[in-house]
């Protein structure tokens, strides 16, 4: 605020806006620290506290075992008790590891003590396939999650909204998971400097269109975007939508666009069994039956573990042709 | 003690004729551990506790009006009627629930610990387990990360001699528990859990040394629950015999404790007489209070499901 001369904007990527977030919250906060599985001088295994652990030193930024248990419990007695932790769990599939800490400790301890606890902690964790590192290091499994009430889930799919979501994660008084995607790590936006939050439960509208709305959640919002072009070819004006928050989910944002387009596909990496998409479809025939021109359509990730092999890999992996192929088996075009 | 005791017996007599519904995990037998351990502990220290946890509650300063509503699901129980017997808590109170599930408390409790140290306060975190929790994941990761950091964290085990309905040598290969904390890099004592001036000795220690920064300790205190797993009789599984629950009787820590004092001179049989007339008194009142309590407002259902957000 204090300087006020003309700066060209600033573009980051993804993987630094994680680290300026998190750093501007460990500023901000002074109860504030990060714990995890190699977080310390190792920066963490995607890079993105490098640089922290010099400035915030070990109290700060504290090297856990390997024990996501703990970590989570961690997290769970710490904020309840005063202080408002970050905690990395460095790759989301590791979850079975900890969730009984996550789903009967951290998200209904507020609730079962009737309001006397409150739970402000952050966790940071990666999510995606595409860098062949297989079915236990790939998955997105954010829909586990959505399903615990008393957590909320976001998903970045660019490094501004990574930042301004971090940010108000850290600055909510619940637990609130920032589910990362490791694709998207180099991806660049114009990120402000300033520290700014991204509102939980906001969805954004990204583009603008007429015919058809794509919900897409995380990464897929690319994909979404790359479907434009073909789709316009068809004929078809598909307006974008960037779900970003699933818990809370921006049920009105979703339907005042649904008015607007009368069709509707919702896209996930996460396998579309039992996925989001689910939740997301069934309120929008709930709510907006009335409105809607053809059936609610969804891309996920087929009933299958994420291959190894990247000739499967690719195979498995939501893409903009596959969103062009369902708008088309959806519409009949 | 006798106030566990006492608030025990009746809690239980309640669950069996359908005052309060749900489940009971009830403490009579190990009143001495709670008793004992909570001696050093101030309202400022943080303890979690066991699906068994309304002693550790009681022990911690708890009242029993807001207890007795809370089991029978009223608005003016300590979680407005939302968590019952197994989440039994009061945060004023440092006591960070009972919990549910065997093991949940440690890593919590070490977390909370975790917390002091970070926030420089000179307060302590306790963990209350069974033998049971004792092999679970998660004991395992709070115990090596409480000690790895040296945080003002103590574990203290009640050895009841059963997981749920199965004994200890049907579950675990050690005889005491306490030995696992050589695995830990962290003191492992081992203490007779029916006799109070025991475990208050042990626990002075243990908790002094997690004040002064010296790291946690596992304290075993060896115990018998004189009732079933849940209720007073329960489901009446043939999973132990009476003989040894008597034999476990006869060891009773009030018992015990009366006598000593009586033996010394300390307490007349009428100040004894007293405290159970006082404590009944006080129960009579508390069940009273419960019972005029309303339920709570169907309204509430969604409410503590979330904090309502606050700017940092």
């Amino acid at each position: 605020m204090s300087e006020a001369k003309e700066q060209k904007p600033r573009k980051l990527p993804y993987v630094a806006a994680i680290t300026e977030g998190v750093r501007q919250v460990l500023i901000e906060q002074e109860n504030a620290f990060v714990a995890g599985e190699d977080v310390g001088q190792a920066g963490s295994v995607f890079g993105y506290y490098q640089g922290l652990f010099d400035e915030f030193g070990k109290d700060r930024i504290i090297d856990t075992p390997i024990s996501e248990k703990g970590i989570i419990g961690l997290g769970v007695g710490a904020s309840a008790t005063g202080c408002r932790p970050i905690l990395d769990l460095m790759f989301m599939d590791f979850i079975g590891e900890c969730m009984d800490e996550i789903a009967n400790q951290m998200a209904k301890m507020r609730f079962m003590f009737g309001g006397a606890a409150t739970l402000p902690v952050t966790v940071l964790t990666m999510a995606g396939a595409g860098i062949n590192l297989a079915a236990q290091h790939s998955q997105s499994l954010e829909a586990w999650l959505a399903h615990l009430p008393g957590v909320k889930v976001v998903m970045p799919s660019n490094a501004y909204d990574a930042k301004g979501l971090i940010i108000a994660a850290a600055r909510d008084d619940n637990p609130v998971f920032v589910v990362l995607n490791k694709m998207s790590l180099a991806l660049q936006a114009e990120v402000p400097e300033e520290m700014y939050e991204v509102p939980i439960g906001k969805a954004e509208i990204v583009r603008e269109g007429k015919d058809m709305t794509i919900l897409a959640i995380g990464r897929m919002v690319h994909e979404a975007l790359a479907a434009v072009e073909p789709l316009k070819e068809l004929g078809v004006d598909a307006e974008v939508i960037d779900v970003r928050s699933i818990q809370p989910f921006d049920t009105d944002t979703a339907i005042e666009s649904l008015r607007k387009t009368h069709r509707g596909l919702i896209v996930h990496e996460a396998v579309r069994f039992g996925g989001f998409g689910g939740e997301i479809a069934a309120q929008l025939q709930e709510l907006a039956f009335d409105y809607l021109d053809a059936p609610i359509a969804r891309v996920g990730a087929p009933f299958s573990p994420v291959p190894f092999s990247p000739a499967l890999e690719k195979v498995y992996l939501p893409n903009a042709e596959a969103i062009v192929a369902e708008v088309r088996k959806t519409l009949g075009i | 003690m006798v106030r566990i005791r006492r608030f025990e017996e009746e809690a239980g007599k309640m669950m069996e004729n359908g005052k309060i519904p749900g489940a009971l995990h009830l403490y009579v037998g190990q009143e001495a551990i709670a008793s004992g351990v909570m001696q050093h502990l101030s309202e400022l220290d943080q303890i979690t506790s066991t699906h068994r946890g309304h002693g550790h509650l009681i022990a911690k300063g708890g009242e029993f009006s807001r207890m007795f509503a809370e089991l029978y699901g009223k608005a003016t129980g300590y979680c407005r009627g939302k968590g019952g017997s197994m989440h039994i808590s009061n945060m004023d109170l440092g006591m960070l629930g009972a919990n549910g599930i065997v093991g949940g408390g440690p890593p919590i409790a070490m977390g909370a610990a975790f917390s002091n140290k970070f926030r420089k306060t000179k307060q302590v975190a306790v963990a209350f387990f069974g033998d049971g929790a004792s092999n679970e994941g998660s004991f395992h990761e709070a115990a090596n990360m409480a000690a790895l950091f040296k945080l003002p964290c103590v574990f203290v085990c009640e050895n009841n001699g059963y997981g749920e309905y199965t004994p200890q040598a049907n579950h675990q290969a050690v005889v005491d528990v306490a030995d696992r904390a050589a695995g830990y890099g962290m003191p492992g004592v081992v203490v007779d859990g029916m006799d109070v001036i025991a475990v208050y000795e042990a626990a002075e220690e243990a908790i002094k040394r997690a004040r002064a920064g010296d790291g946690p300790t596992l304290l075993e205190c060896k115990t018998y629950r004189f009732y079933d797993h849940v209720g007073v009789r329960g489901m009446g599984l043939t999973y132990r015999t009476d003989e040894e629950l008597e034999e476990w009787k006869k060891r009773d820590a009030i018992k015990g404790f009366e006598e000593r004092l009586l033996q010394i001179g300390t307490l007349t049989q009428k100040a004894i007489d007293a405290v159970y007339a006082n404590t009944n008194a006080e129960i009579e009142e508390a069940i009273q209070f419960a019972e005029d309590s309303p339920f709570p407002h169907p309204d509430e259902l969604l409410e503590d499901v979330y904090s309502v957000r606050s700017e940092v």
